[in-house]
């Protein structure tokens, strides 16, 4: 609904608010609380073009703050600011989970790819004209889906409905058997037994249960979910179904991401197509009393709401902080009731396990990651796109597929992952060794490793809920801490307390986010300590913060520039 | 249900739906905490009170008491995260005790001497926030919030109003008043609300109740936050004979924090006072 | 006799309550007497600090002098405690930090009411102010700290002795205070 007015104010105004708050019969604040959360709400107008363009390390990699800089002065209007007239501002954002394309970009929501200087120039021309979006050139909107290696799912023949005959064939205790043989685990990160979370679920006496598919996919590097759900969006949508047949559900949702908005008009043409052909809706594939749709929902723009409560504290309409646990979702989710979360993949994977058989997927991969993973392949390579292995892949085999040399280490499961050097390529894809939700970013020896943990580190404080005291306080922290050390202003002291800030974000965090926030640092650490000691100063102590900087104000007040007038960061 | 489990060595009895600090307070064990409150729903979002529960991190606050839990909530580790997420807050805003009202009285503060905590230790966020005295009887000093949400939760469980909320992301939290201007004078508060005076710190405070007890007659003059927090529950409880142990192998490896001599103090003190009228 | 302690002293950007309250150690002056001797400090005339055992820092960080004295006493003290609420925090002064530099110096130079001759001043003898008033551990390595407005003359005494005896100073409950 926000987002409703957000399209047609380009803010949420504040007699919206007062509207809103009587006929919802919620309090003012849980609207501003919900507005200011999110990254795509905002309560003052934006520009009539919003842009927004993508700050992920590999956008940076091709070139983006120059690209960023040149499209503001193009269109005379500073980062983060609306424009005087009203008619465009500028951000940067987030991933927008097109790193097989950047530089990438939003307008008004849609998505922009392979940004370059030519179609800037077209764009800021396009803008001064106030051109509606539909008649920009169709190629800007062009989101490709480079499918490099098709692998155990990617390359299986399906036809729409074959998974859900196939689960009433078998029936439903028995699919679920099959789903449990097959060991398959959870395709988001945390790689919880899928078969355990849908057994659990479907025991539950509360009702209704509620199956939500997790399309938020916001770490950054990531993009399979967003090719599964271009391509592949009958799987999806079939495999939610099966899972609301054997946990008895007849309520599904799938939470978008924003950055996605150009798959929103398809997807519900596939949902209606499926309810036409019977595969939605009421007395499903002629089976009486099965009754199940799926709803799609947008987000807003928060990392953290790929997170599988705060999710779902979003599908409730209000910011996406995770809740306390236990208990967990599968407990007491969506409306408090009984909810499965799982990713897109997940789902996709289970339509062809239902149709299969577990054991057909578990002869794939190792004995505790079976089947096979989908990664998206970015950054410092020949081909990158989308990528399906057997679980257990060594990085190497996976380098040489997408044709990077000359790498110097490879950034596996986003940010909140692992950074490994090209001394550890022999390790493996797997929940055992290098677990990831598909992230792949690949950097070659002309990268500078404090960039990327840069890049990372200031993300998390980026996208911090806030809730928690060492989350919130400690990501920020983190940030200006790595930032004085990589500024050279940093001494021994100050790479202890980096160690035992991270230590801190990591074990009093309340989600996963705060869990993994200082994993840039902590593993760049333990791969790179040298890069950190070689920024240390000698000296016993260095301001983090310019000093003679803070005399600036008085310096010009007074009119004065004499030596007197100046400090020394570090005393001669 | 109920049962018993085990904090730092001590045999702590629970009943049925009791979180583990509600449990531990009963039984005159202090756990340091903020965003809690007795009788309150729980929140858990300060994490001072992050103890080990059978080897896992978890917060006291929120987690139900379990028969056979483990729990370890002094260890010198946890005591150190615990003083420096302290730290993170007193740098976060701006806490000035000297010149503020509540100060003797703050549970900030009070968890901080707890502590033993010195200094800030971080880089201070020098924060600009607003100060909110548009109304007759309360005031809000936003320097001073840490995002507790007891205002909130008072408001709207115990004052059956909805004047808080909680809003913004990360570093940029703000404490935000349910009223078209989004001022306190123009909200339905009442200075006989709870929510008016649940406020651990000096955040919320109601006027011309400040420096009303001299100092060296303050709350935490002279007993510890960790006596005071609970001292009612110990009474209500008659848990003050000392503490049982749960494993002698243990405990003589170890001198409990939280025996003996506490739950003496906490007999022969005055019951807690009313939070509605502070002192 | 072994060779005194010695201890400086300096406030910065403080008021001097946190040395008023050091003297309240009254009698137990004199056997500290028999200890230390004092090198720089506001009970002698010494002007700049040499090599010490001990320097007591008083006051938060307002201008660019609090910075070259803060850095003297830092080179020249084996062991540097921040005295008090406002060398730990910024205490009373920082409370300018929540106005902007620039409307502080136009308020009390140029356009406050009773203003007389507006200048802002710019002799190069004075000490230009930082846009914020600082604590002193953002500025130096500050090994000890030593909290109250001000620490009571029983910190005083607790913490010297402590340091002089060798030990790390700790604080009873009854003295950790931040008023």
């Amino acid at each position: 609904m926000l987002r409703a007015v957000q399209a047609q104010y380009l803010h949420i105004p504040q007699a919206a608010i007062e509207q809103l708050a009587a006929a919802l019969h919620i309090p003012r604040t849980q609207i501003i609380a919900v507005a200011e959360f999110y990254s795509f709400l905002h309560l003052t107008p934006q520009g009539r073009y919003d842009i927004h363009i993508s700050d992920s390390i590999t956008d940076r990699m091709l070139g983006k703050e120059k690209l960023l800089n040149y499209l503001s002065e193009k269109l005379n209007v500073k980062v983060g600011q609306v424009r005087a007239d009203g008619l465009v501002s500028l951000n940067n954002t987030s991933c927008t989970g097109m790193c097989d394309q950047g530089p990438a970009g939003l307008v008004n929501g849609y998505a922009l790819t392979h940004l370059d200087y030519a179609r800037i120039d077209v764009i800021a021309k396009l803008i001064e004209q106030q051109a509606p979006l539909t008649d920009w050139p169709a190629e800007f909107f062009a989101v490709d889906e480079p499918i490099r290696k098709p692998g155990l799912l990617l390359n299986q023949p399906f036809n729409n409905g074959a998974a859900i005959a196939a689960t009433f064939a078998r029936g439903l205790a028995e699919t679920l058997a099959e789903v449990d043989c097959s060991n398959l685990r959870g395709r988001g990160g945390a790689g919880f037994k899928t078969a355990l979370k849908w057994r659990t679920c479907s025991v539950q006496a509360a009702t209704p249960h509620y199956v939500i598919c997790n399309a938020d996919e916001g770490e950054p590097g990531t993009f399979k979910d967003r090719m599964l759900l271009d391509l592949y969006a009958d799987q999806v949508f079939e495999g939610m179904t099966l899972c609301a047949a054997i946990i008895g559900s007849d309520q599904g949702l799938l939470y978008l991401r924003a950055e996605y908005l150009f798959l929103y008009e398809q997807l519900q043409r596939v949902l209606q197509r499926r309810r036409d052909s019977g595969l939605l809706g009421r007395n499903i594939h002629g089976r009486p009393g099965f009754d199940f749709d799926i709803e799609i929902r947008m987000g807003a723009g928060a990392y953290i709401c790929g997170e599988a409560s705060a999710q779902i504290e979003s599908l409730e309409g209000k910011p996406g902080i995770p809740r306390v646990k236990p208990p967990n979702s599968v407990i007491c989710g969506y409306q408090r009731k009984p909810t499965v979360v799982d990713n897109v993949e997940t789902f996709f994977a289970a339509t062809h396990i239902a149709i299969q058989g577990g054991q057909w997927f578990a002869e794939v991969g190792t004995a505790q990651s079976t089947g096979s993973k989908l990664l998206s392949i970015s950054g410092d390579c020949a081909r990158p796109g989308i990528y399906e292995y057997p679980f257990g892949t060594p990085i190497e085999d996976i380098l040489r597929d997408c044709g990077a040399d000359d790498v110097m280490g490879v950034q596996v499961g986003g940010p909140s992952g692992t950074f490994i050097s090209n001394r550890e390529l022999q390790r493996r894809v797997a929940f055992e060794d290098l677990s990831t939700a598909g992230s792949f970013m690949v950097f070659n020896s002309s990268r500078n490793i404090f960039d990327i943990v840069q890049n990372f580190t200031d993300f998390f404080a980026h996208e911090s809920c806030g809730f928690c005291t060492p989350c919130r306080v400690g990501t920020t922290l983190l940030k200006n801490q790595l930032r004085k050390i990589v500024e050279g202003n940093g001494a021994a002291v100050d790479l202890e307390e980096l160690s035992e800030l991270c230590l801190i974000v990591k074990n009093n965090s309340h989600c996963g986010l705060g869990d993994s926030a200082a994993n840039p640092i902590l593993s760049t650490l333990a791969s790179h300590p040298e890069l950190y000691l070689n920024q240390l100063k000698q000296s016993s102590f260095t301001p983090g913060f310019d000093l003679d900087a803070t005399l600036a104000v008085a310096r010009r007040m007074a009119e004065r520039d004499d030596d007197a007038a100046h400090l020394s960061q570090v005393e001669n | 249900m109920s049962g018993t489990l085990c904090i730092d060595g001590i045999a702590v009895p629970f009943s049925d739906g009791q979180t583990i600090i509600e449990a531990a307070r009963s039984a005159g064990v202090y756990i340091p905490y903020l965003c809690h409150r007795p009788g309150y729903a729980p929140y858990g979002s300060c994490k001072l009170c992050t103890v080990k529960v059978n080897g896992r991190t978890n917060t006291a606050c929120t987690l139900p008491a379990a028969d056979g839990q483990t729990v370890i909530s002094n260890s010198p580790d946890l005591q150190h995260d615990r003083q420096r997420i302290t730290q993170m807050l007193f740098v976060e805003g701006n806490h000035f005790c000297p010149s503020c009202e509540k100060s003797g009285n703050c549970q900030l503060q009070a968890v901080a001497y707890h502590q033993n905590m010195l200094d800030n230790h971080y880089p201070h966020f020098y924060a600009q926030r607003e100060l909110d005295a548009s109304h007759p009887d309360i005031l809000i000093d936003h320097d001073r919030c840490i995002f507790c949400n007891l205002c909130v939760r008072a408001s709207k469980e115990k004052d059956g109003k909805e004047v808080f909320g909680i809003a913004g992301r990360g570093i940029h939290k703000r404490l935000i008043v349910n009223s078209p201007s989004g001022k306190l004078k123009d909200s339905d508060i009442s200075v006989d609300d709870e929510a008016a005076h649940v406020c651990p710190t000096g955040a919320i405070l109601v006027k011309r109740s400040a420096y009303l007890a001299p100092i060296g007659e303050r709350i935490y003059d002279h007993h510890p936050i960790s006596e005071v927090a609970c001292e009612k529950a110990v009474l209500d409880t008659q848990a003050a004979k000392g503490h049982a142990s749960c494993d002698q192998a243990q405990l003589a490896g170890q001198v409990p924090q939280n025996s003996g001599s506490d739950s003496h103090y906490a007999a022969s003190m005055p019951p807690a006072p009313d939070i509605k009228h502070g002192r | 006799m072994a060779a005194k302690i010695k201890i400086a002293t300096t406030s910065l950007a403080g008021c001097f309550g946190c040395h008023m309250s050091f003297l309240d150690i009254d009698e137990r002056l004199l056997s500290l007497a028999e200890v230390v001797e004092f090198d720089r400090s506001p009970l002698t005339d010494i002007e700049h600090c040499g090599p010490c055992d001990i320097g007591l820092i008083e006051g938060g960080v307002c201008n660019s002098e609090n910075v070259h004295v803060l850095r003297e006493f830092r080179n020249n003290c084996k062991i540097l405690v921040a005295v008090g609420a406002c060398a730990i925090n910024g205490g009373l002064p920082a409370l300018r930090n929540f106005f902007k530099l620039e409307d502080c110096l136009l308020e009390a130079y140029q356009d406050g009411i009773g203003v007389d001759n507006p200048q802002i001043p710019n002799d190069p003898e004075l000490p230009l102010l930082l846009d914020k008033v600082r604590p002193i551990h953002e500025i130096v390595k500050i090994d000890y700290f030593m909290p109250g407005c001000p620490p009571s003359a029983d910190v005083f005494w607790n913490y010297l002795n402590a340091l002089i005896e060798g030990r790390d100073p700790t604080l009873p409950y009854e003295l950790v205070h931040y008023d």
